[in-house]
Order: C-alpha cells, then structure tokens, then sequence
C-alpha cells in the first residue's frame, strides 16, 4: 500500500501549504505594522504617536483592523428598508408572505397630496425573528415601498427586539437590497456604502417634477 | 472456549458522521457488520403538508428547505411541475437561466459529497475544505443572483424571477475555469490514492437488477452501469437541445460511486458552457398578465421529475382550482436511495459503514422532509 | 557517580549545593549551602530538580506543539488557524488548558469508577518516562541508561493498557470498539518497531541512546533507510495518529476510548497524547537524525529541536494528507508489509557488517547507497505484493455494454413480477 499515489496526496497538500490562505477573518484581521501603516495610510512613526496602543501591538501581529465580507448588492438581509411615504398600507406583502409575519393596521388618513398616498399607517410590524429572508414581500409590493436590506448583523439578546416596528423601519438606514429592483440596478446603485434618503429615488421612475404633481393631483389637468 | 455473543450499537442520531440526524441500530459481530436497523424522522418538518397551506409560490419557499446543499434542483423540480399543472408556457431565457442554476447546483452538490467520502474515510478534513473551498465561490455566484447562498427561492413559474446582473457572466467563467482544477486536485486525492482505492474498491457491490428493483436512481445507478439520466431520458427544460456525455461505471461500489459523481461535475460544466452559448437576451419570465402571481391552475394532477444531484427528484401536484395545492408528494431520491442500505452494509466492516452511507450521498432534510 | 559526570543540568545543581567533591572540582564555589556529610540530600534534591525541569519542559512542549500543529493544520488546509490569543495565537492553547480544567468532571453511572479515575493515570507516566532516556542535548538528560532503547520499547506498550482500562471502565459500547481496535494495533506494531530498531544497534554497537548519537557518525536515516521507514509507521501507529488512527476514528467511533471523559480527565489525555507523539518524534531524531549532533554554528540542543520539529511536521503532513485504513489492511501492512522489510533490513546491515566490521565515513557513504537501492527496490516489491487486491476497474470500461435500460425491456427481464405483486 505505499505508493506513488500517496506520494501525489502529500504534493497536493504541499502546494496547498503554500497558497494564501482563503478564509476571510471577519469581524477583525490581525495585521503587523506595515500593514496596519498602510490601512491608516500613516508612516509607522506617526502611528506610534497617535494610536501607540494598536501600533505596539501590531509590532506582535495582534492589531485590529475591521474586515467585511464581499456581499453581492443583491443580498437578502436584514433591516427591511421601508418608505411610509410611498406605502398604501394595501398589505399585498402581508399576504403574499409564507409564514405570515407583517402585521399591517390602516386608517383612512389624511387627504395630504401625495404619490401612493391614500391610508396612514397605524401599525407595520415585521416579525425578523422567524423571517426567512425569502423576499416574497418585496416582489409583492406594487409601489416599492419594502425593499430588503442588506444587513446580517442584527442579533439581540431580546425576543422582543426581534419584532420591528413602524419607528424602527423609518429610522433605520435606508440601504436597500437590488433584489427584485431593477431600477437599482440601472442606477448602479451600491447599497454598502450609500444611502437613499428621498423616497422619490426607491421608485421604478424618475422623480417627478413637483409642477406636475400639481398637474396630475390637484388640478386634475390628467 | 468462551462464547461469543453479537454486540448492539446505537450509532446517531447524535453522530459526526451520520450526515444528519440519522439513527442506525448496528448489529456487530466483533468489526463486521451483522444486521443494520435504520431509524430516522428526526428531521420531520411536515413540508408535504405545511405546501397544502400555502399559495404555489410560497411553496417554493419550501422546497428551499428540503436538500439543503441543492436548493436550486428543488426549486426546479417544484417549478417544473407547476409549470406542467398550470399550463405555462416558459421564457427561454428564464429557462436557460435556470439550466445553468441548477448545474451549478449539481457542481456544488457533487463537490460537497466528495469531500464529505473523503471526511468519512479519516482524512481529517483537508479535502473536504478544499472541496467546500470551490463550493463557496459557487455560492457567491448563487448570491449575485438572487442574494441567497443556500435557500435561493431564485425560480418563478415560466422561467426566474430576474435577469442574472452583468457581473453575474465573468464571475460564472471564472468559475467554470477553476471547477475542473478543484476536481483535478480532489481525484489526485482521491481517485490516486492507494489507502482509499484500497478502502473502496469492491466495497458494498450492489447488484444492477437489485437497484433498478428498489427504484434508486441518480449517480449510485449509474454506478452500476444503468444509462439511466432523466436529462438524456426525459429531457426537460432545453435538455434536449444539449449533447452531453453520461458517466458509467460497471462496478458498483463505493469507489464507483464517487468516481460517477465526479465525472458527472465534470460533464455539469461542459453543459453550462452550452447554454452560455446558446442563451439570447429577452425576458426571463412572462409577464403578470400571462402568469399572475397568484396561480389558479385547473383542477387536475400532475407528477414531474428531473434528474437531481442524488437521484429523481420529482413533484407531484394535486390541484382542486384552488390557490393552493390539494396534495403535494414529494418523492425524494435520498430517502429511496436508503432503500438498499442493508444489502449494502451487511458483511462489511465497521470502518466502511460510514463510508457506504456517505457514499450514497443522502440529505437528512430531504429524507425527512 | 557516572552520572555527575556526564549530566551537565545534574551537575550543575549538585556542585552549586555541594562544593567539596572531587567531580566538582572544576566548578569552583558557587554556593555551597550543604555542609559536609549531606551529597546525599544534595544528590536526592538535584534529582528532583531535574525531573521538575524535564517535566515542566515536556508540558510547555505539548502546549507549544499543540499550537503549532493547529497552525500548521490551517496553512495545509488553506486557512489561517488559531490567531486570536497572543501572536498568532500562541496562547490559544494555553486558554484550552484553562477551560479544560474549569469543566465539569463527569462519571458516567455505570463506569467502574476506580479504573475510571486510573486510566488517564497510566497513560500519562509512561510516556514521561520515555523522556527521560533522550538526551536532548550534550549532557542534557535525565538518566543515560545502557539499556534506553529497549526501556522506550517496554514503556510504550504500557499506553495500551491505559487506553484499554479506559474504554472498558467506561461502560460504553463504543468505547470498546476502540479498546479492543488499540490491543490489535498495538501487539501487532511492537514487532516491526522493536525489529526495525536491530539495525540501528548493529551499527552502534549499544542501546543507550547517547551511545547511539555519538555512534552516528553519518545519520542512521542515511544508512537505514528500510529501519526509518518501518519505525516511522510504526510508531504511527503507535500513537494513534493517521493512517492508524483507529483508536479514535473520529468518523466512526466519535472520540473511542475518550468518550466519556471530561474535564481535565480529558485533558490528560488529550496531554498525553500529544506528548507521546512528541516522544516518538525525539526518539525518531535521536536514533535516526543524529539527535543533538549538527555543525558547531549552533548549539546542540537547537540542534535536536531542529530535527525534533521537521519530524513533527512530517507527521502532521502525513495527518493532513493521507485517509484511514481499514483495521484488517492496518494488520496486513504490519505482519505481511513492515515485518518482511525488517527482516531484509537486518539482514543487509548483517551481510554489510560482517564484510566491514568496522566502516570509514567514507565507506559509510556506499553502504548508505546500497542500502537506498535495496530500500526502494523491496518498498516497491512489498507494496506491489500489498496492492494485489487494489485493482483499477477502468480497463474494462469501454468494452462492457451498459445495462439494458427502457420501459419495455425493463419490464420484461429485470423486475421480478412476483415481487411485485406481493
């Protein structure tokens, strides 16, 4: 049983020993100084001057410097974007998602002009902890209101926490997922290092003009 | 002389090796292998019935969930049968799409059962992190497409539920160009290697008629030299459209079985390459209009399979004109692979149990749904 | 009083404590604390001493080589390995000892408590005594003792019995399972290693172990080639480790004979382990390598660590690399493979002795070829012998007709219709 072909096993695993290691070291990378110079982009002397503590450390390869997982802008993640100004409260996400975790609670709101404006939204509940990121709601949604996010670090110690609500969807950071976007997309827009801050741009149009808001809506000239 | 007595091992489901929460009452005579009692249910979810609750897209949620290391042949097993229920007529480059999805999905398949043989013959595992190594860049590309990596839900009835980005098409040659070098290293590991070879070979012989009796199907029957591939059999999907060679082994073990896997990855490749070829712009589904998202397929039944990373893998849909599906069976090719399990364990060794149960490559979430 | 003289750490304790002896009298006085009348307090405290400093070595050994293997693990595997604690996780190791002794101590209900509590016991001294005989650098052991290789051959075998008491004090089926899998290994290898070793005593012409480096005036692995192969794998097997890893086949018996252990019962153990496969590195470099012997640029006892760890990492590349064998191939390859090779291995070294009684370095040189010549050319006549049963199943690929597949011809030949109306 000893034989070339063993021998072969052993080069493979040799040739392996010496490749760059494929693993990401996520939350953190440990770095020794030069790299850690490079990542603040000082020269190792200012480094000691002003952060002494990571610079002595990188000196035993023990510095810390954050490290991200490539994610693709369609990633389906965590903390839900959702626009209360372009929802209807018409609940097609509610319904449309398998395990039926939206709660959706309207009353006839104001007469305030707006796109897609026509119900004000009491309640909007999304229970995360038993969501399984399929995206069924999002591909329901006829007005792009609810885009997935594209977050994943969002673990509690609390079951409550778990269930989001109306406040935590209309503070939380507007980073969408391209998923079942297409106008994304074509705006090449990159989720992980920007942010949509007008409801106006989540939408599968241009912005319309606000004198032809006025056209179509008040004045009923359309 | 003293007397011997065959001793009863509780073997899971609490295992490293059972793949699962498997469960298997060994029966042992000193190291051979008496009498096997396999045991399993631990996984039950209940999908076959949670389906009858759920609208014909929600389904495929479920599907998802089944295999898990080949979410994307669930999806289209399930998706071709709707498709058969409801009448729709595909997008060709939806399907074309999903072609080249789902033979990515059998690529990554494959990759996981080979390195978990090599995992189960004690290689401590080296292989199997190079095998999973490949298998996540396959996943990035899953991700780039529909933003999962495992449970995808990436397939709509009449064709998929986005157009791949633009991204999507260098990154998928890439791949296609370091696949062959992954199963290059893993076969110089595995395939080269005498203490394996020695190990496999002629290990847990199942007999061709005894397979096809037990209806296993997939890459264990055609280790046992049966052409039996419902790809070049019962071409779906633009199949028929693809000349694609089918590996055969005649000796039907353990060493048979991973050589036919490996093999067929290989081939896996050569079929995306022609759909890349072959694939032309339009949409990728029909639009609402034709297809809405709340299906109503005519009452009626329907049984549709296609060739999976394990085996047949087919769906069958009752539907009473309603929303959701009056009865959904699945017929899972992991768990009728187990059929023969016995057969295939009795008179072997302790050491190759694990090694026959890995190598008939079966999912704990597909065998109990 | 031998002993003062050759031991350098010995001595150096011994005549800090004790000035007026005649074997100290190059040393000056240092301390001198006893008065006179009390060597044999000072013989029993340097003693103690130096068995204090060879243990306390041997355990920061294990931890370090615990990193170290853990380290190379992830390079061989493509990751990075354990980082987080230290640099480049030196102390990752040391946190494990910690949690492993904060753990519950569990005994099982139905163990056989006292034997239980025993086994770790014995499975930790012998391989501490195995220490003792290897002298890790010029005049830096224990006990030089004249008989060092056959007392490593005899305490050895007492690691099997303390894996056997542990898995029959556990209770546990599968525990048994590797037990019984340990006492077939283990007789089965003490031959092949002890024969292995036969050649190695005929060129040095002593068994103890510092008579074995300073006999080798070229590496034994030079002119032994067939002796290091066999007592490589023997020792393998010896300590459990791939491709003999049958004790604790992981994919199969979970952890064996661990099973059940916990805590720092455990830890032993684990402790144990790792110090017998640093044992039979040392030994291996000792008897094989040259041990401490090198050019004089550095000192001898980096010297022996040098060679002590291309050994470890040998074993650990051979771990990364190489799948199980099955139990009844494990027995075939000791008693048809390796005693075969020792046996032509003794009697090539016998036939090349008794032509050259007494060889120059120079003619050590072609005794060194010839027996690389006759090392491969049996390797390959033994493994042919052992792959008879291996044979490659793609010959006759193309030429068989596959079987006869389509519904019509399917029904009529090949499903037995009584089945299935039953």
């Amino acid at each position: 049983m000893i034989g070339p072909g063993l021998l072969r096993g052993l080069k493979i695993t040799l040739i392996n020993f010496f490749r760059f290691p494929a693993t990401i070291q996520y939350p953190n990378r440990r770095v020794w100084l030069p790299e850690l110079s490079r990542y603040n982009s000082l020269t190792p002397l200012k480094l000691f001057l002003e952060t002494p503590k990571s610079a002595i450390l990188s000196l035993f390869g023990m510095a810390e410097i954050p490290m991200k997982i490539p994610q693709s802008p369609r990633f389906r993640g965590n903390e839900f974007a959702w626009f209360e100004d372009r929802c209807t409260g018409c609940a097609s996400c509610a319904k449309y998602c398998p395990l039926g975790i939206i709660e959706i609670v309207t009353s006839p709101g104001s007469t305030d002009i707006q796109e897609g404006e026509n119900y004000s939204i009491d309640v909007f509940d999304i229970d995360i902890g038993r969501c399984m990121f399929c995206g069924l709601c999002v591909e329901a949604c006829p007005y792009d209101a609810l885009h997935m996010g594209t977050s994943f670090e969002r673990s509690t110690t609390v079951r409550n926490k778990l269930v989001i609500n109306k406040d935590n969807l209309n503070n939380s950071d507007k980073k969408p997922s391209s998923w079942y976007r297409p106008q994304f997309e074509e705006r090449e827009f990159n989720p992980f290092d920007s942010e949509i801050e007008d409801h106006y741009e989540a939408g599968r149009h241009e912005k319309p003009e606000k004198r032809t808001m006025k056209d179509r809506w008040v004045d009923r000239n359309n | 002389m003293p007397s011997t007595q065959p001793v009863t091992v509780n073997l899971g489901p609490q295992h490293p090796s059972t793949h699962g929460v498997f469960r298997m009452r060994v029966t042992f005579d000193g190291e051979e292998i008496v009498d096997v009692e396999p045991v399993f249910g631990y996984l039950h979810r209940g999908s076959e019935k949670l389906a009858e609750e759920r609208t014909y897209t929600q389904v495929l949620t479920l599907t998802d969930r089944m295999d898990y290391v080949s979410s994307m042949l669930n999806n289209q097993s399930y998706i071709l049968a709707v498709e058969k229920l409801a009448n729709v007529e595909p997008s060709p480059r939806g399907v074309w799409l999903r072609m080249i999805a789902s033979e990515l999905q059998r690529i990554a398949s494959h990759l996981v059962a080979t390195g978990f043989l090599i995992q189960d013959l004690g290689a401590l595992g080296t292989p199997l992190i190079y095998s999973m190594r490949q298998r996540e860049y396959i996943l990035d590309l899953f991700e780039m497409l529909c933003g999962a990596r495992i449970t995808n839900s990436y397939l709509r009835p009449g064709g998929v539920y986005m157009d791949a980005p633009e991204e999507f098409w260098p990154a998928l040659d890439k791949v296609l160009l370091d696949v062959p070098h992954a199963f290059d290293e893993l076969e110089e590991l595995l395939s080269a290697n005498e203490i394996i070879k020695s190990r496999t070979i002629g290990v847990s012989i199942l007999s061709p008629e005894s397979m096809v009796n037990a209806s296993i199907t997939g890459p264990m029957l055609r280790a046992g030299g049966v052409d039996w591939d419902l790809r070049h059999r019962n071409p779906y999907d633009f199949y028929d459209q693809i000349n694609f060679h089918r590996p055969l082994h005649n000796s039907s073990d353990n060493f048979a079985r991973f050589w036919v896997r490996i093999q067929e990855a290989r081939e896996s490749v050569k079929i995306i390459r022609q759909c890349i070829d072959k694939i032309e712009p339009g949409p990728v589904r029909p639009s609402f209009d034709e297809v809405p998202r709340l299906l109503r397929p005519p009452p009626g039944d329907v049984y549709s399979a296609i060739e999976g990373s394990k085996g047949e893998l087919g769906f069958y849909l009752v539907s009473d004109g309603g929303i959701a599906p009056y009865r959904c069976h699945v017929r899972a090719s992991s768990l009728i692979n187990l059929t023969l399990l016995r057969e295939m364990l009795i008179g072997e060794l302790f050491n190759d149990l694990f090694v026959s149960f890995g190598s008939i490559d079966l999912n704990m979430g597909e065998v109990d749904r | 009083m031998d002993m003062i003289v050759e031991n350098n750490i010995f001595r150096f304790i011994y005549c800090n404590l004790v000035n007026t002896n005649e074997s100290c009298s190059d040393f000056g006085n240092f301390l001198g604390i006893l008065p006179l009348g009390f060597e044999w307090l000072a013989f029993l405290i340097s003693g103690f001493l130096l068995c204090f400093i060879y243990i306390n070595g041997i355990l920061g050994a294990v931890i370090l080589s615990i990193w170290g293997e853990r380290r190379l693990y992830g390079r061989f595997q493509n990751r990075s390995g354990p980082n987080r604690w230290g640099p480049m996780g030196v102390f990752t190791s040391t946190a494990d000892a910690i949690k492993v002794m904060f753990k519950e101590d569990v005994v099982p209900v139905d163990a056989d408590k006292f034997l239980f509590n025993l086994a770790p016991v014995l499975m930790v001294f012998p391989v501490f005594m195995v220490f003792s005989v290897i002298p890790v650098g010029i005049g830096t052991f224990v006990v030089d003792l004249n008989v060092g290789l056959l007392f490593i051959l005899a305490v050895t075998s007492l690691s099997g019995l303390a894996v056997v008491i542990a898995s029959w004090a556990s209770g546990n089926r599968i525990s048994i399972f590797s037990g019984l899998r340990a006492v077939a290994v283990l007789i089965s290898y003490e031959i092949p290693m002890a024969l292995s070793l036969v050649g190695v005593l005929m060129l040095s012409g002593t068994l103890s172990l510092n008579g074995i480096v300073e006999a080798q005036k070229i590496p034994f692995i030079l002119l032994q080639p067939l002796g290091f192969v066999v007592f490589f794998l023997a020792s393998l097997a010896e300590i459990n480790r791939t491709p003999f890893d049958l004790t604790e086949a992981e994919s199969e018996l979970g952890a064996g004979y661990l099973n059940d252990y916990s805590s720092m019962k455990f830890g032993i153990f684990f402790l144990a382990e790792f110090a017998a496969t640093i044992g039979a590195s040392a030994v291996i470099a000792t008897v094989f390598l040259a041990g401490w012997k090198g050019p004089e640029i550095l000192p001898s006892h980096i010297w022996f660590g040098i060679k002590l760890i291309l050994v470890l990492g040998l074993i650990v590349w051979v771990r990364m690399s190489w799948p199980r064998m099955r139990i009844d191939q494990i027995l075939h390859l000791a008693w048809k493979g390796l005693f075969e090779l020792t046996l032509i291995n003794i009697i090539v070294t016998t036939i090349m002795i008794s032509i050259k009684p007494d060889p120059s370095v120079n003619e050590m040189w072609i005794m060194a070829i010839i027996n690389w010549v006759i090392c491969i050319f049996s390797l390959i006549i033994v493994s042919k012998f052992l792959n008879r049963s291996v044979k490659d199943n793609f010959s006759n690929l193309k030429n068989t007709t596959p079987y006869p597949v389509g519904t019509e011809k399917i029904k009529s030949s090949f499903i037995n219709k009584k089945e299935m109306v039953n």
